[in-house]
């Protein structure tokens, strides 16, 4: 019994940690989304996050400058991405599949150096008080400042979608690029802002996961999360809010994952390795009916291969 | 608003830059209110010495075959509906467009409000105040009538005031009638709703001249009062409005001044006051009046039993508004059929069942006293089922094949020279044939179907599957696109291939075209059929409020 509890508390502990970098993932896909298209590179955003944020820390010793280099190097790789798209017509999800790959190997490439560097990061500031809390405390108010921002991020972009002039624009793109433009809308700009920061908050969720979460570089130490991300758009129904409670379901899931591997469990760590996707796609595969009516117009034909 | 009035003529800039911003939240100004010179009331009507709010003078556009616009002059004024009156064709859509700023004219000028200007995308012409109800509206199912608005409001600051946004929308709406819900999700609203909110956007966004495409077209006959009555109350603050239409009943009940247009160019522009009807039919044909064939001949059922009986289809749940919910009919041999409904409520449907394009939930479909509901298209149409689609472009035709090869496209078997290659003298000797009984004129054989107008589109889809003479016929819109002449023709057509034994099931909103071709007419609305009647007991203003949800 007491195992149970130790396992469950360690879950949710670890709920948060791996669900960040993946929640900014899901924040920028989301607004990408939104404006009508999807962006497959994500992962490879994050990687380049993860990488270059890395590598800025290291050498110039701030991990400030190490958040910005991540940022930029993502929105880098996903205005790659909307010049193709938009301006060059290329298949959407071909062309995020192919500049994850690209992202994979710039990031092999330019932190083969570094693999062995070790960095200050991003350490954990504790709110008084609420870090107090039992059970829950430590999980939620003991974390780095990144932490904190992908919180407050959440209910802001909910925000920003829904009362705010720019939100309207976009969500307009996303829905019909017709009426947006004889709305007297540049719908053309409007999705490659909306890509241009996806792609930094993709960046901004590699460099918690390089910067905060592990404090190292490995090559593709991003196993899939971009990906993830991608489908927690879905299941969050393009809600930054309930996009919230998905990363943290998917951090939980690793977090359960860790605990009973610790407590050895007697199942094979591999299986357990695919246990966070599974349970991803199992949600996902519950969810997409609901799912297909918040969908943007714009996604349609590409979600749903041309009506 | 007097109030409002006498502050406007003070200081003429303050009201109108209090309407740009929500903050401000006054209700939106009127033209009558910004723009000194402009009469209320009746009286405004007058053309001398008022400036017109719109002018064009000369305006020529040609495409590529076609002079679409021929030398268009036009006055609309303040207070005024303007009635532009023409056939498909005559170059009403081509005017509109080049006033909205989507086309530009090849020669000619367009004046607002005395001033020369140029309309270089809807977006300018919106900015100078000309506001246009399209056909198909510009709104977004998906957001909110409040954010509907707002896309097009012109300045509202950095951030989104749904409740002052709201309440805008409520003062104009309960200014005119209109009965918007500012927080409904506009997917969720009606044809005539969606109308409604376009006319709301228009006034918010400040636009003086509104011009209205086809918008009865849309609408049940109970709502074409409440339009027109919407349109008097916009006409005494001020605004002009310009309708586009070619129903004659319509214009000659609502407008002040009428222009006809024909081949590209304005024929008459009288006063609506004295028109008659038989006058503008004949400026707008050019020609006498042509007899409108009426169904005398009702026939009775024969004893072989229906042609085609659905008995209690379902192809959706119960929630699901689209779709059908336990449709049953019969329709018999030698008998037309009309079904009466807005567009949307099951009609597409129908037909998708009959030929096996659609999967049914429950029930059964019957062809002839046998039980088809679950055989493959191809023998659907071997049994001579024809079929001509609502989406006749997407559904009935190859647009990048040519004229011929669609006429023969389900038959191309036939053919097969060996297996392998098309005999095309074979074909061409069967289509020529074919056509020499037909009394519609196609379009050159060989010229690719995407080449084509929508008219012409038709005519081949009407060639193909009514020459052939079917047992069956499903008809979507048989005489859409298609000019005065034609349309009475391919009514003629229709009531041939009945008067041959043809079954045929007619689905049209135009209500006077089902009253006089229908043995039988029933109402859809909501995926059941709601109505039958008898088309000579039967009264227009009953089923309009069947088509519309009403009950009785």
């Amino acid at each position: 019994m007491s195992t149970f509890w130790i396992v469950l508390g360690g879950a949710f502990t670890g709920a948060v940690g791996p669900g960040i970098s993946v929640l900014y993932a899901t924040y920028g896909e989301l607004i990408t989304e939104r404006a009508g298209r999807i962006n497959l590179g994500t992962e490879g955003c994050m990687l380049m996050g993860a990488c270059f944020g890395f590598i800025a820390t290291v050498e110039t010793g701030s991990a400030t400058l190490g958040v910005l280099a991540a940022m930029l190097a993502g929105s880098m790789l996903s205005l790659i991405f909307a010049y193709l798209v938009i301006f060059r017509d290329t298949n959407q999800l071909a062309t995020g599949f192919a500049l994850t790959m690209f992202g994979a190997g710039v990031t092999a490439w330019a932190g083969r150096d570094y693999v062995d560097s070790l960095i200050g990061g991003l350490n954990p500031i504790s709110i008084p008080l609420l870090s107090q809390i039992p059970l829950v405390g430590k999980a939620l108010f003991r974390q780095d400042i990144l932490v904190y921002l992908a919180y407050a991020l959440g209910p802001l972009l909910w925000f920003g979608l829904y009362y705010t002039k720019w939100g309207l624009s976009l969500r307009a793109v996303g829905e019909s690029v017709t009426v947006a433009f004889a709305a007297g809308r540049n719908p053309a700009l409007i999705q490659v802002a909306a890509i241009a920061f996806g792609g930094a908050l993709s960046g901004l969720g590699g460099a918690q996961l390089s910067l905060a979460f592990t404090h190292t570089w490995s090559e593709g130490m991003t196993v899939g999360r971009g990906f993830i991300a991608v489908g927690l758009v879905i299941f969050g129904m393009w809600s930054p809010v309930r996009a919230m409670a998905g990363a943290f379901l998917f951090g939980g899931a690793i977090g359960l994952q860790l605990q009973l591997q610790s407590v050895g469990a007697p199942v094979s760590p591999f299986i357990l390795d695919m246990f966070p996707y599974v349970i991803t796609l199992a949600v996902l595969a519950l969810w997409s009916g609901a799912a297909s009516r918040a969908m943007p117009e714009g996604l349609r034909t590409v979600l749903r291969g041309g009506t | 608003m007097i109030h409002k009035l006498m502050r406007s003529k003070a200081e003429p800039g303050v009201v109108s830059e209090s309407a740009h911003t929500v903050a401000g939240a006054e209700s939106p100004a009127t033209p009558a209110e910004t723009s000194a010179p402009h009469k209320n009331g009746a009286t405004a009507i007058s053309t001398n010495g008022t400036q017109p709010s719109l002018s064009l003078r000369g305006i020529c556009k040609s495409f590529p075959g076609v002079l679409a616009n021929d030398n268009i002059d036009l006055d609309v004024f303040g207070g005024e509906v303007h009635a532009v009156l023409g056939e498909n064709g005559a170059g009403k859509t081509t005017l509109m467009k080049i006033l909205y700023g989507v086309y530009q004219p090849d020669s000619g000028v367009i004046a607002f409000k005395g001033r020369e200007t140029r309309i270089q995308s809807p977006n300018a012409g919106r900015r100078l105040g000309i506001g246009m109800v399209f056909q198909n509206f510009s709104l977004i199912p998906a957001l909110t009538v409040v954010e509907n608005v707002a896309l097009f409001l012109p300045s509202y600051g950095m951030f989104l005031s749904r409740r002052a946004i709201a309440r805008q929308i409520q003062e104009v709406s309960d200014k005119y009638g209109l009965q918007i819900d500012p927080k409904a999700r506009t997917g969720d609203l009606s044809l005539g709703e969606r109308q409604k909110v376009e006319l709301v956007k228009l006034i918010l966004a400040r636009a003086e001249v509104l011009i209205f495409d086809e918008p009865t077209s849309v609408l049940a006959p109970h709502e074409v009062d409440g339009l027109f009555r919407v349109f008097d109350e916009l006409k005494r603050d001020g605004y002009a409005v310009l309708f586009i239409t070619h129903k004659i009943q319509e214009v000659l009940q609502t407008a002040d001044r009428i222009t006809v247009l024909r081949h590209g160019k304005v024929v008459e522009c009288t006063p609506g006051e004295g028109a008659t009807a038989d006058h503008l039919v004949a400026m707008m044909l050019g020609i006498g009046v042509p007899e409108v064939v009426r169904n005398t001949q009702m026939r009775q059922h024969s004893a072989n039993g229906a042609a085609v009986e659905f008995r209690d289809v379902w192809t959706a749940e119960k929630n699901d508004p689209r779709g059908l919910h336990g449709v049953s009919f019969h329709v018999m041999p030698g008998e037309i059929l009309g079904i009466a409904g807005i567009s949307g409520n099951g009609q597409q449907q129908l037909g998708e069942v009959l030929l096996g394009l659609q999967r049914r939930r429950s029930g059964s479909v019957y062809l002839f006293g046998e039980d088809a509901s679950g055989r493959s298209i191809a023998s659907m149409l071997d049994a001579g089922v024809a079929y001509i689609p609502e989406d006749v472009l997407g559904m009935a035709m190859v647009p990048t094949m040519k004229v011929e090869e669609n006429l023969v496209l389900g038959e191309l078997q036939k053919y097969g020279n060996g297996g392998i290659w098309l005999d095309r003298k074979g074909m061409r000797r069967q289509v020529d044939s074919t056509l020499s009984r037909f009394p519609l004129k196609l379009a050159p054989l060989d010229t690719r179907v995407e080449h084509l107008s929508g008219g012409n589109i038709q005519r081949v889809v009407l060639a193909r599957e009514l020459a052939m003479s079917p047992k069956v016929l499903m008809a979507y819109y048989p005489t859409r696109g298609l000019d005065v002449l034609t349309a009475e023709t391919t009514r003629g057509l229709l009531m041939e291939c009945r008067d041959n034994g043809g079954a045929i099931v007619l689905v049209s909103e135009d209500l006077e075209e089902l009253f006089a071709l229908s043995d039988r007419l029933v109402v859809m609305y909501q995926g059941n059929i709601v109505g039958e009647f008898q088309p000579e007991s039967a009264s227009l203003h009953e089923i309009g409020l069947l088509m519309t949800g009403h009950h009785m």
